[in-house]
Order: C-alpha cells, then structure tokens, then sequence
C-alpha cells in the first residue's frame, strides 16, 4: 500500500483575541484504500482536523501532502479543483441543494468539472444513485427525502466525480441505527472494493468499529492512548 | 457559465413572489421612462419644428453686436485704461456692400437667402391711423426662406411683381381697417413721404399682433419709400438642416462683421427652458429606477443570505469565488434584461395608448394628436440604464456570495 495522504506537524490557530488552537502538531499517512475513524471528546478538534484534510481550510503552520503533491501556498482555486477532482465531502447534516432534485444534485460536481457529456453525466448519476438504492428517488427534492435518503444521496454526490478520498464529518450523527448501519456499509464496501479511501469523523462505536484504523484525538492532539468508552475491552 | 446561469434561474424561479416584485419595479421604470421621454422628446421636436418653420434660422442685420476695439486698447491691451461711452456702431443705411455679402452667403452650402429691407410707416385709410413695420421683399427668394406663402389666405407674394405698387397685409388689420383685397391704403414714411398703395395679398399667421402690424411689398418700392435706395438691412437665411444654425451663424459673423442670430439663439430662454424639462424628466426616472435598483439588491441580497449554506456546500465541492459571484450576477442580469424587455414592450404600449389620445382641434392646427416620438436612443438609454442598475444592485451581494468561506458555515452548523 502507498501513502494517499500524509501530514506533517500541522497546526491550526484561529487568529482571535485570544488565539484558539484548534488542532496541534498533528502528522498522520493515511494509505490508498485505507478506511480511517477520527475518534475523540466533543470539541477535540475532529471537525477542524477533517477540514485542514480535505483541503477546506489552510493550516496555520506545517505541511500536507495529497497524492505525492504538496499543497501549501496553493491558492483557494487551486485547492477548489482539487476538492472537486479528488476529493468528496459527505456532512452530518445532508446538505444538499434544496431546490433541485437528488439527481440534480449528484450531477452538480460532474457539471462544474465538465470532463463527462451531459448525457454521460446524466448516466453515472443515474447509475449512482441505483447503487445506492436510490434509484426510485432521484427525482426527489431533499424536502422529499428521508434522512438516511438524504445522506446516501450525499454520499452518490461526493462519488460522482471518482474521487481519491471520501471525506465524512459524523455522516451517520442524525441517523437512526438501520440508517447507520446501511452508511456504514456502503463505506465499507467503498473502501473494500473500490479502493476509496476513507476518512471519517465519528462518535459512534459501531461505526468504528468497521474501520481500518482508528485515530483518537484530545484537545487537538493526536493521543494513541485514548479509547472511545465504547470501544474499551 | 450554463452551470451558473441553471443555478441562478432555479434561485430566482424558488423565490416567484420576490423576484416578480424586483422585476416590477425595473418593467415599471423602463417603461415610464419610455412613455414620459417619448412624450417630452415629442412635444419638444413638436415645439422646435414650428420655431424652425416660423422663423428664420438665422437673420443678419445691420448691426454689430460690440464696440469696435478702441485704438488705445489696441496698443496697450493690457493697460489701466478704460474708455467710457463707446458704442457699437449702427448702419442707419444698412448694410454695406450687400451685394458681395449676399454673394458670400450664397456661397456657403445648404442654406437660401434672402435680402430684406424693413422699416416703420404709418398706414392710413378712411380715417383710421396704424403704425406698422413694413418690409421690402424679392418674392423669388423670399418664397425660398419663409412661411409666408403658406400663410396667404388670399393674393400671393407673386402679385407684387404683377404690380409693383402693391402691398400684402394681415388678416387682423383687414378686419381693423375693414379693408378688403384690391382696396387702396395710404402709406405715410417718416420722411413724409405718402404713397397709396394696392392690397394685393392677405396673409393669416395666428399671431394677432404679427397680423396687425407686418406688412410686405417689393424690395425695390420701399427701398425708394423709405429713401434707401439699394439698400437692406436683413438677410433672412434658412438652412437645410436647422441644427447648424449656430456653426454657420458664426461663420457669417465671422467673415461680414453684422450680427448673426440663429434661431437656437433667438429662443435661447426657450431652449434653457426644453434643457430643464429634461433634466427634470431624467430626474424623476432615474430616481425610479434607483428604486427599482434597491428592490433588486434586496431581492439578490436575500437570496444569498439564504443561500450561505449553498454557497458553503459548493465552494466545499469545488466550486471558485467566481462562480458564486457569477451565479448571483446573472440573477440581477437576468431581472434586468428580463424586466428592460417587458419594460420595453409596456412602454410601447403606453406610447400606442398616448397615441389614442385626441387633443380639441385649435383655431389654427396644431396638433390633433399627442405628440409621441419613437426615438431609438431613449430604448438604448432606457434599456442600458435598467441593466446598469441590476448590474450594479447585484454586484455587492454577489461579491459577498464569493467571499463566503466554507468552513465558517460548516463550523456554524455542526
Ligand atoms: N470560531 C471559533 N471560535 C472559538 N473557538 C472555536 C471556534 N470554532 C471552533 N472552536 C473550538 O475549537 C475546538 C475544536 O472544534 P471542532 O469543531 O473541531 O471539534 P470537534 O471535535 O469536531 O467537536 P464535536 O465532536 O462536537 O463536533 C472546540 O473546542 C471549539 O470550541
Ligand atoms: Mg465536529
């Protein structure tokens, strides 16, 4: 296996009054195909860690590298089509477009990279969506929709453009447990058969434990010894 | 940019009440201004097209508009010495050399000219005294340069080449004198010269006091009436486009010395008068389109508001700042074209009611109708004018939309 991604002594601090340090010192290689859990307190800094990941925010010092490309001092396009390209984002909340269909919103990212004809576009929407078993819905509008619906929408949505990594902020947080189960599946099998890489936030135990590995973190820092209550043997 | 045009459409379609409330007020401004611009430009060219008809676009007379510089002046220009009582000069005989002037008049193109000798006699008929100007003509020229002809109710300017001693009067000193065509008036010069001359035309203006008191008759019978003999003191000049009356008013000043006065000049309170009707016209519309312009900030500032989130979850997929900002400036694009077009097509309509309307019919003509100029210019204004202000009301939100960072929305909400 390769390192997909690797990070190196990253911090983040918000510039406020009193600067707050969001995560601290933080360097981790995630491999090809690895399905991670970042696990830790509420207010650890899990979200914050997931975004600096997925290339949403910009670390105050230290150095990320993504598929053998080091991505400090690229500007925000340059981050935005990397997003686009290699990178999908599934939220714990479905955020998804309101006023348009779940069809719609899956071709959203296809449309604005623009490498696939419409038609081709329309098709591997399409054929995402029947993986998931969404099939029926797609020419629902998310107000239509369930929330495990809605977030395996999400998750057709951050597929559609093939991406290197998935990247998941509590996906299954607001779902109840035969949703949670059938998210957790789904990524599972991603990471298994089609060789995604996974990054998760999670509070759940169950959840984690279906990953690969596990990470935890406290007050910002990455901590081998902390195990979620739910895990301890 | 289909991407971004299908978004900002779906966002402007989700909101029909809002967006038809902004598209009211563009449709709304457009549209007056359309119906109002026309009427104004209407009754103006209206209004211009019979000071140019009626009068002369320029007259030369034999004056000067200044003093001559004083020799004094001349040598030291830049002296303490002021010359008190200088007066321009008057040609009490006319003007000078009028034959050569006229010649160099005539040689400018696009324009007709005609000599003109006027002066003051007094006209007498069975008992009844009236002061009147009366002016010396060449028919043939004079037919060229005014509306005269057109304004003979009976006779004509060619009878007083028939008969040299005839004169052409106006309606209201007819009715005054209880004259009639063929009857003999006298005429009295303030030399005490007394002639008797024919009625051999009556003339109706609509102006009463024009009627009463103008008098025409041969060039050369007056110019020996009035003891001028080869003389004028005017040339009447019409162009063919009444626009350059003022370049070529001063082109004749320039090179003859007299006084030349474009009609532009002649009615320049009227003009300064037309200016303020437009300026307060574009007063009134562009206030209206202001707030037209303020609807649809408030409209596309609304939208992306509440549009944060959207705006987070398509920056997070890969989305620029310059999509966002294009989507929320083709929604203001969109309301302005859309709105300037119905706008247009509503003005249009306005103007085809204006045009039903029936004026009551005057004494003398004018218009039976209000006065509605199509000018393509005031579409093009209009037109512009609403895109501006979409253009410009949507800018700030949108440029607001593109600064949105996704992580501060996704920090808010999680
Ligand atoms: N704008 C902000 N101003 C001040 N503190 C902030 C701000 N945003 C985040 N924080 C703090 O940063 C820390 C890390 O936040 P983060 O959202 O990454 O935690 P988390 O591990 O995802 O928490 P949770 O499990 O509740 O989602 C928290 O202590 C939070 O209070
Ligand atoms: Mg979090």
């Amino acid at each position: 296996m390769t390192t997909l991604l690797k990070a190196q002594s990253l911090v983040r601090t918000l510039p406020l009054t009193v600067p707050v340090t969001l995560v601290q010192d933080i360097s981790l290689e995630i491999d090809h195909g690895e399905f991670v859990a970042i696990m830790g307190p509420s207010g650890s800094g899990k979200s914050s860690l997931l975004y600096l990941l997925g290339l949403l925010d910009i670390p105050t010092s230290g150095r990320l590298w993504l598929d053998g490309q080091e991505t400090s001092g690229f500007d925000e396009d340059t981050l935005a089509d990397i997003r686009l390209s290699k990178l999908g984002f599934v939220f714990q909340f479905h955020f998804l477009l309101a006023e348009f269909t779940a069809l719609d919103n899956v071709m959203l990212p296809m449309r604005k990279l623009a490498k696939l004809s419409e038609l081709q576009i329309q098709q591997r929407a399409e054929q995402l969506l029947k993986d998931l078993g969404m099939a029926d819905h797609r020419h629902k509008r998310p107000d239509q929709l369930s929330g495990g619906q809605r977030q395996r929408v999400a998750i057709a949505r951050a597929l559609a453009n093939d991406p290197l990594i998935i990247l998941a902020d509590e996906p299954t947080g607001n779902l109840d447990s035969v949703s949670s189960a059938n998210v957790k599946e789904i990524l599972r099998d991603l990471a298994t058969h089609q060789g995604k890489t996974i990054i998760t936030v999670t509070h759940d135990p169950v959840f984690a434990k279906a990953a690969d590995r596990r990470i935890g973190l406290v007050d910002g820092r990455i901590d081998d010894q902390w195990v979620h209550p739910g895990l301890q043997k | 940019m289909r991407l971004q045009l299908g978004i900002a459409v779906t966002h402007l379609l989700a909101r029909k009440r809002q967006t038809l409330v902004s598209l009211s007020g563009i449709v709304l401004g457009t549209a007056f201004f359309l119906a109002v611009s026309a009427l104004m430009q209407g009754s103006e060219k209206d209004f211009i097209k019979r000071l140019v008809d009626n009068s002369p676009h320029i007259t030369v007379s034999d004056e000067y508009r200044g003093a001559d510089i004083q020799p004094a002046d001349m040598k030291w220009p830049d002296a303490a010495v002021n010359i008190r009582s200088v007066k321009p000069q008057t040609e009490v005989r006319g003007i000078r050399g009028h034959q050569q002037k006229l010649a160099f008049i005539e040689s400018i193109p696009g324009l007709r000219v005609a000599p003109a000798l006027t002066g003051s006699v007094v006209l007498t008929f069975a008992g009844r005294i009236q002061g009147v100007s009366l002016t010396g003509l060449v028919p043939e020229s004079m037919r060229e340069v005014s509306s005269i002809e057109e304004k003979m109710i009976e006779g004509s300017l060619e009878a007083l080449n028939v008969n040299p001693n005839g004169i052409i009067v106006g309606i209201g000193l007819i009715n005054k004198f209880k004259l009639a065509m063929g009857r003999n008036v006298t005429v009295t010069t303030s030399d005490g010269v007394v002639r008797s001359m024919k009625i051999v035309g009556i003339f109706r203006t609509g102006t009463a006091n024009y009627d009463e008191t103008q008098t025409y008759a041969l060039l050369k019978k007056v110019q020996s009436l009035l003891n001028r003999p080869n003389r004028v003191n005017r040339f009447v000049i019409q162009l063919n486009d009444p626009n350059k009356a003022r370049d070529v008013a001063t082109i004749i000043e320039q090179r003859i010395g007299y006084k030349s006065v474009s009609w532009l000049e002649a009615s320049e309170d009227i003009m300064s008068l037309l200016t303020v009707r437009n300026v307060i016209m574009y007063s009134v519309v562009t206030a209206i389109l202001v707030v037209a312009a303020f609807g649809i900030y408030n409209t596309i500032s609304t939208i992306v508001m509440e549009k944060t989130r959207d705006i987070a979850i398509m920056k997070s997929m890969g989305f620029h700042a310059s999509d966002i900002r294009l989507i929320f400036l083709s929604e203001g694009l969109i309301v302005g074209l859309v709105g300037s077009l119905l706008g247009i097509l509503l003005g249009l309509g306005l103007m085809w009611i204006l045009d039903q309307v029936t004026l009551p019919v005057s004494q003398f003509g004018g218009p039976t109708h209000l006065p509605v100029y199509r000018g393509q210019r005031q579409f093009f204004i209009a037109f512009g004018f609403a895109m501006i202000s979409a253009i410009a009301a949507s800018y700030l939100p949108a440029n607001k939309g593109g600064r949105v960072h996704p992580v501060d929305i996704l920090r808010g909400s999680m």
